[in-house]
């Protein structure tokens, strides 16, 4: 299934994201978290729902993100908000992979 | 299936609103009725110091659910409302206007409030303290750019309030009655590192001294240092510690020592009542003794668990203490409570603000400090708490991957 109205970014290399280093990119004003879990890659919003932190600098864990500032939890694939002090998700985002080229879906910008 | 039990928390605050959701959270269907005396839906306190302080965050940005996500848990907070009494034999709670609010279970997240400096003129307008909404949006009020700001106490809220009211172009002076900041929780040469980091960042840090008296005509206009040396400044923050607000648990005849005594699940003396956060001095299995902790991440944690108990759901509590503070353009984190230490690592470089202190005991990390360098204290948690072996050379050696000690 794809969708009209989502649009593909070539954000890195599948070189630059390893299962313990995450990368911070970004697609316009958007800052995306890129991860790689059982070799698949997996894109979420990378500012936390909490306060103010990039997750990829948190700490990686049994398929979570831990946020580097008070400790939420995220699964690394759905985004979900596992644990306190965060209540809402992170947005998360398609990947695809085209030759080394690790490329992500956001919505197209509306201009 | 309805159930018609009221479970009634007393405070709301972080450690009552996290009982109350979590009584929703693990299905809880009967009324719970959450009794705050401040104007505020639960908040966090935090950015009190720090960003709200600064002005860069709104009064609604710092509470931890919205007016409608409490709602929608139909949890029934009552503001402005302070309870006077708790009556076990009745299983009533007694407000200030004399309502009585009848409970099957009750949790007592008081907290704490504020020591007040017993000192000539600590009362003149001008005066802060810095525990509630109320007071930040107090001093950012009395703030004006250029004026000199007496911050009394060299401990965390000191430090970060001589931080953000310099930034808001304040003359921070920071007056400490001990030999070295933040001596209680931090090891001397975390102290130096503050002393020089403070310093550093303009503000006028002056240790083992304090302040003889305010003085000032309807206002404060100075401060007399012991020698009587005097200080014009117009804002003065106090910051010199907290109590534990244990009274309404007291006069109940709950278990008192130092907080409300509960178990490792959060419950008091009586079957019926829980407590948590800085109220509560409690069993850390890890440490091996009891502590009152005055942290963000325990009257989370803890409230948490306190809620699982009043479902008869015991699952015991006993994280490693953490505690953080941001400071200028430092983010400090602090895992355990340094006591007994046999060798010391840093990782990292201390000159230019980044790098990790750990303390060992017989070669497991007993507690560390890191500047920011959040990553590598959170694998360092992880170490601690699986009490993993480890060297100091290897935690010091930057080709050392964390992860890997974790690992192995
Ligand atoms: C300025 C500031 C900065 C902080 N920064 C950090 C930080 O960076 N990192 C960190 O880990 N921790 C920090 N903390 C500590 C953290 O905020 C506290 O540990 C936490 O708020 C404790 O939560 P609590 O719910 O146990 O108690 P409190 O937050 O003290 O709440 C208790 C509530 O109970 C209410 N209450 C008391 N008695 C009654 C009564 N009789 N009837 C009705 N209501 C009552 C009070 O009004 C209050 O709202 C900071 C605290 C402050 C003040
Ligand atoms: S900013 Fe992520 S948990 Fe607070």
């Amino acid at each position: 299934m794809t969708d009209a109205n989502i649009e593909f970014h070539a954000v890195a290399t599948t070189a630059e994201v390893t299962e313990d280093e995450p990368k911070a990119v970004s697609i316009g004003r958007m800052d995306i978290g890129i991860y790689k879990l059982d070799g698949e890659f997996y894109a979420i919003d990378d500012i936390c729902t909490h306060a103010y932190a990039c997750m990829t600098d948190g700490y990686i864990d049994d398929g979570q993100i831990e946020c580097p500032l008070h400790g939420a939890c995220f699964d690394i694939k759905t985004g979900k908000a596992l644990t306190a002090p965060a209540t809402v998700d992170l947005r998360p985002y398609e990947v695809k992979v085209e030759g080394d080229q690790i490329m992500v879906g956001v919505p197209k910008a509306d201009d | 299936m309805s159930d018609d039990r009221t479970f009634v928390i007393i405070g709301a605050s972080q450690a009552g609103g996290w009982v109350a959701q979590t009584l929703r959270n693990e299905g809880f269907e009967g009324n719970v009725i959450l009794l705050g005396e401040e104007p505020y839906l639960p908040y966090e306190r935090p950015p009190l110091s720090k960003a709200a302080l600064l002005g860069e965050v709104t009064v609604d940005s710092t509470y931890f659910w919205q007016a409608d996500a409490l709602e929608e848990a139909k949890i029934d907070v009552c503001l402005n409302t302070r309870v006077t009494a708790i009556d076990r034999d009745a299983k009533e709670v007694v407000t200030e206007n004399g309502d009585r609010i009848a409970y099957d279970k009750l949790a007592i997240t008081t907290g704490a409030r504020v020591r007040k400096l017993p000192i000539d003129g600590a009362d003149l307008p001008g005066v802060f303290y810095l525990r509630t909404m109320e007071d930040t949006l107090a001093i950012r009020d009395a703030v004006q750019e250029g004026a000199t700001a007496m911050i009394v106490g060299g401990g965390w809220i000191g430090l970060e309030c001589a931080a953000t009211l310099t930034k808001l172009g304040c003359k921070s002076i920071v007056v400490e009655a001990a030999d070295r900041l933040c001596g209680r929780a931090v090891t001397p040469e975390i102290s130096d590192w503050m002393l020089k980091f403070h310093t550093g960042n303009d503000v006028d840090v002056r240790l083992s001294t304090g302040i003889e008296k305010f003085e000032g005509n309807g206002k404060l206009e100075r401060a007399v240092l012991p020698g009587g040396d005097t200080i014009d400044c117009s804002i003065a923050v106090v910051g010199i510690g907290v109590i534990p607000n244990v009274e309404l648990a007291q006069e109940a005849g709950l278990k008192i020592d130092n907080g409300i005594v509960v178990d490792e699940c959060a419950r008091t003396s009586d079957p019926d009542i829980v407590a948590a956060g800085d109220v509560t001095n409690h069993p850390n299995d890890l440490l091996g003794r009891r502590i009152r902790l005055e942290s963000y991440e325990n009257a989370q944690n803890q409230g948490i668990v306190a809620g699982k108990a009043m479902l008869d759901n015991t699952e015991p509590y006993s994280d490693i203490p953490w505690f953080w503070s941001d400071q200028f353009d430092a983010n400090l984190q602090m895992i355990g409570l340094p006591q007994d230490w046999d060798e010391t690592a840093t990782r990292g470089d201390v000159e230019s603000n980044e790098f990790v202190t750990f303390y060992l005991k017989s070669g497991v990390i007993d507690s560390a400090i890191s500047v920011n360098n959040p990553r590598d204290l959170r694998v360092g948690k992880r170490l601690m708490q699986g009490q993993k072996q480890v060297t100091a050379a290897e935690l010091e050696d930057p080709e050392t991957k964390m992860q890997a000690l974790l690992k192995r």
